[in-house]
């Protein structure tokens, strides 16, 4: 007889064998033995989390029981089993797991092959997946250099920003002769609209797991930490849970595989400092200082956390490891292009259609993400730019619509990869004005150690409001020009060294939007407040005083059936007054 | 902190590690809206470090206030992302409803606004924490209504 | 973790979990089992549809029962959904009627019109 039905039950539990006799009696009353399995399983996994008491799961449906008395046995056969009605008061409810939507035909996942897929509380989801078998292998039957060469032949680039190729960065710590060292993992995701690594370790925290294990026993590690930022405290806490699972089935810990090699994790939060997503910042961080960044050399491989060994990598690069381990360097390699190769996640934000995280192979261009991928732009406008690589990046214009997203390829525009951002503009965009805004807040988030990037981000973020107030000089292009120059040359970090970019990128592709606002004192993109008037059509208005009605500051002049007239010296540039009319007969100038 | 025994169990919790410095502050700022001149000269205390080191760190991290909270805190995402997506509007209208500047607490003490960076809800922009909770697509009605409803249910 | 066959082990019950969830089946069988489709006799179409699958050794299409359908004229009630393909509805499914569904339904991908209730 097929059985519909299955229901196992976890026999570590104290009590599991009399709730286990129960299902077989009551089973057997309402005439179903023949037609539902009641098993006996140690370790149940399966959806869900694990409680102290009797759980058991009833499959397919799975649902998952919870501290079940032999008293609550006859209610769930005769409603559940028989009937098919789960009691949903006795059950558990499974943490949500959001899929990604069905990847766009020109997406590779290998980052985010897991997310939505998997349980990321169930670490036996997570070994269904070949999980933890990289590990494995690396343990059991590799030595340090071939994983590096494995990784050598991959091409894997540091995921965070830099790019920096990835076996390099291991060889130096592993070639460094001081102990203890330490691994680290930038989980510092401070990148306005950068949501990747939120995602993998939300969604499959063991896979970035598994790869700094493997880093770990390459360069000769026994500790790591994983440094999440606060902002994230989903995140932080299924890394909890998948760090205490990792322990418990001994994939991290001592003796693992019994190898002899022994390598724990611990996570450290941030405190809401973008900078410390830079990596000496970051250990700045972890020893309990000012996130301020030092110099290097010493590189962190040298002298990093405490003065030790100490290896960085993003969430990303590590989360590609075990699969670049178990599918071949090879495989990796035969993605992306000649320098850049394998895939890197993107999070698509901005004026098109579809929003969110992909994942593509490197050399996809900025046509295929914006328009096969993303759908276009919203409401069909015109595109004008995509700033990539978050606040430290450029502005790319539509004339490198077809520019392969590589490494290079971004570099030679004046943007960088980063961490994968992707924010697209449209037609509706004043260049300016973003520019200004990013100014912002890299002004905001500057450490302050470097006068350059001190003072200077706010010498430039004070011409570029003026800019957009209307009080742009002659000469102020230029002095821009210099300014962001000299705070590139003169700052020890990436976040000054990359501070102006968007300000010199959008003055290289966009000087006529900046020129308009200094000498016409005209915002092309109609979005600079006071740069723009709201004025009423005096062909098309029909004088029913919505407007007026509507104003929030009463500047709407007209009698009924007589022409409206807007002052613009009391008009705030709300936008009702266009919203409402009927014969849309106000327009932005 | 209003309870000198708390402040104790964080800094137990810790064992007084002055690496930990930056997490103790971080706990205490939660913990109690804000870091007292007071709190910070025993934290200095404790772990064995100059009172200005203790005040240099806990004035660098955003997340670690220095000042009294509302009882309610609004972080508004002033990131790009948001920003693209109508946030500008959004911003006018919660200092419009509040009444008070970002960064300002409200003379209630009902509400503080402040900006927050991006939390990583980028596709529902523009985006705001209150208190624990995040809200995504808003427009300026729904900051009305979340205000008045969060603010009347106190 | 001691060794790669533990491992082994742990991702075949992993797997196995899976089969039991009914991921990767080729189709599903819905037996509406509130108190009228019981009356009507659904226990008895659910035997032979167990039955009539264990004699065609089919392992890969997963049998579930519900509650009450809510159309007491056309129990029992029987859903049938082929892969990603329509949930179709069929009324008054007895013993006979369900051979038949399973033959020309779930194996032959032909929807039988004449039964389904919309």
């Amino acid at each position: 007889m097929a059985y519909r039905a299955n229901i196992l039950i976890n026999s570590d539990a104290p009590g599991a064998e009399a709730v286990y006799g129960a299902f077989l009696d009551e089973l057997q009353e309402l005439a179903l033995r023949d037609e539902v399995q009641v098993l006996m399983t140690s370790g149940l996994g399966g959806q869900g989390v694990a409680t102290q008491g009797v759980d058991a799961i009833v499959y397919p449906d799975s649902v998952r029981y919870v501290n079940l008395t032999p008293d609550d046995v006859a209610r769930i056969t005769e409603e559940h089993l028989l009937k098919g009605r789960p009691i949903l008061a006795l059950t558990q409810a499974a943490p949500e797991v959001a899929p990604l939507p069905p990847p766009a035909p020109k997406e590779v996942r290998v980052v985010l092959r897991n997310i939505g897929k998997i349980n990321p509380f169930d670490i036996e989801d997570y070994i269904a997946e070949d999980g933890y078998a990289a590990l494995a292998k690396v343990l059991t039957t590799m030595t340090p250099e071939q994983v590096l060469d494995v990784l050598k032949q991959s091409g894997l680039r540091g995921r965070g920003g830099a790019g920096f190729p990835t076996h390099l960065k291991w060889t130096f710590a592993r070639n460094s002769p001081n102990k203890p060292k330490y691994l680290i993992c930038n989980g510092d995701e401070g990148d306005p609209g950068a949501f990747m690594n939120r995602s993998v370790l939300e969604g499959d925290p063991h896979a970035v797991i598994e790869g700094m294990a493997i880093a770990a026993y390459v360069i000769g590690a026994e500790q790591g930490y994983f440094y999440v930022r606060a902002e994230y405290p989903i995140a932080i806490r299924t890394l909890r849970a998948a760090l205490e699972q990792a322990r418990e089935y001994g994939f991290i810990g001592k003796d693992i595989f019994g190898t002899g090699f022994d390598f724990d994790l611990e996570i450290r939060m941030g405190a809401g400092a973008f900078v410390c997503g830079e990596e000496t910042a970051l250990m700045r961080s972890i020893e309990g200082q000012r996130g301020m960044p030092t110099t290097r050399p010493p590189f962190p491989a040298a002298s990093g956390l405490w003065g030790q060994p100490t290896n960085i990598n993003n969430v990303e690069t590590y989360a590609n490891v075990p699969q670049i381990l178990l599918k071949g360097g090879e495989w990796f390699a035969s993605m992306g292009t000649e320098k850049s190769k394998g895939t890197k996640t993107f999070a698509i934000a901005g004026k098109v259609k579809h929003t969110g995280l992909i994942e593509v192979p490197l050399g996809v261009t900025i046509r295929e993400i914006v328009y096969d991928i993303g759908g276009g732009i919203l409401n069909d406008k015109k595109f004008k730019a995509v700033q990539t690589g978050g606040p430290m990046g450029g502005c790319i214009p539509e004339q490198y619509l077809d520019l392969p997203v590589d490494y290079q390829s971004l570099a030679s525009v004046g943007s960088i990869m980063g961490s994968g951002g992707f924010v697209i503009m449209d037609e509706d965009t004043c260049m300016v004005d973003i520019a200004r805004f990013f100014m912002d807040f890299v002004q905001d988030e500057s450490c302050g150690k470097c006068t350059p990037c001190r003072v200077g981000t706010r010498r430039m973020l004070e011409i570029l409001n003026d800019i957009c107030a209307g009080r742009g000089q002659p000469g102020d292009i230029e002095l821009l020009e210099e300014m962001g120059k000299s705070i590139m040359h003169g700052s020890l970090c990436g976040l000054g060294a990359g501070a102006p970019n968007p300000v010199l990128s959008t003055i290289k592709y966009f000087r006529h939007e900046y020129e308009a606002h200094i000498y016409e004192k005209k915002c092309p993109a109609k979005v600079c407040r006071a740069l723009i008037e709201y004025k009423v059509d005096p062909e098309l208005c029909i004088g029913c005083t919505r407007c007026a009605r509507n104003c929030p500051v009463d500047a709407i002049a007209g009698a009924p059936k007589e022409k409206h007239v807007i002052d613009p010296t009391i008009c705030i540039r709300c936008g009702i007054c266009k919203q409402v009319c009927p014969v849309a007969a106000i327009d932005v100038y | 902190m209003p309870e000198g025994s708390a402040l104790n169990e964080i800094i137990q919790k810790y064992e007084g590690d002055r690496e930990a410095l930056v997490e103790i502050l971080r706990d205490v700022s939660q913990a109690a809206g804000y870091v007292t001149p007071e709190d910070m000269a025993t934290i200095a205390q404790r772990l064995g470090l100059p009172q200005s080191q203790v005040h240099s760190v806990a004035s660098f991290y955003s997340l670690i206030s220095l000042k009294p909270m509302g009882k309610h805190v609004i972080r508004f995402c002033q990131d790009a992302p948001c920003h693209v997506a109508g946030g500008r509007e959004i911003w006018e209208t919660l200092e419009q409803t509040l009444g008070i500047p970002f960064g300002a607490t409200t003379d209630d003490g009902q509400w503080t606004l402040l900006t927050t960076s991006c939390i990583g809800a980028c596709s529902v922009g523009p985006v705001m924490m209150v208190d624990d909770e995040v809200y995504g697509n808003l427009t300026p009605d729904r900051v009305r209504e979340i205000v008045a409803q969060v603010g009347g249910g106190a | 973790m001691k060794s790669l066959e533990e491992l082994q082990k742990i991702k075949e019950r992993a797997l196995q979990r899976r089969k039991l969830a009914g991921e990767g089946a080729r189709a599903r069988i819905v037996v509406a089992m509130g108190t009228t489709g019981i009356a009507a006799g659904a226990r008895d179409t659910m035997a032979v549809i167990l039955k009539e699958l264990e004699k065609r050794g089919i392992s890969d299409v997963v049998v579930t029962q519900t509650g009450s359908a809510g159309m007491s004229t056309y129990e029992p009630v029987v859903q049938v959904q082929v892969g990603n393909s329509e949930l179709i509805t069929y009324g008054n499914v007895d013993a006979n009627r369900a051979v038949t569904l399973i033959e020309k339904h779930v194996l032959g991908g032909e929807v039988v019109a004449e039964w389904q209730v919309k």
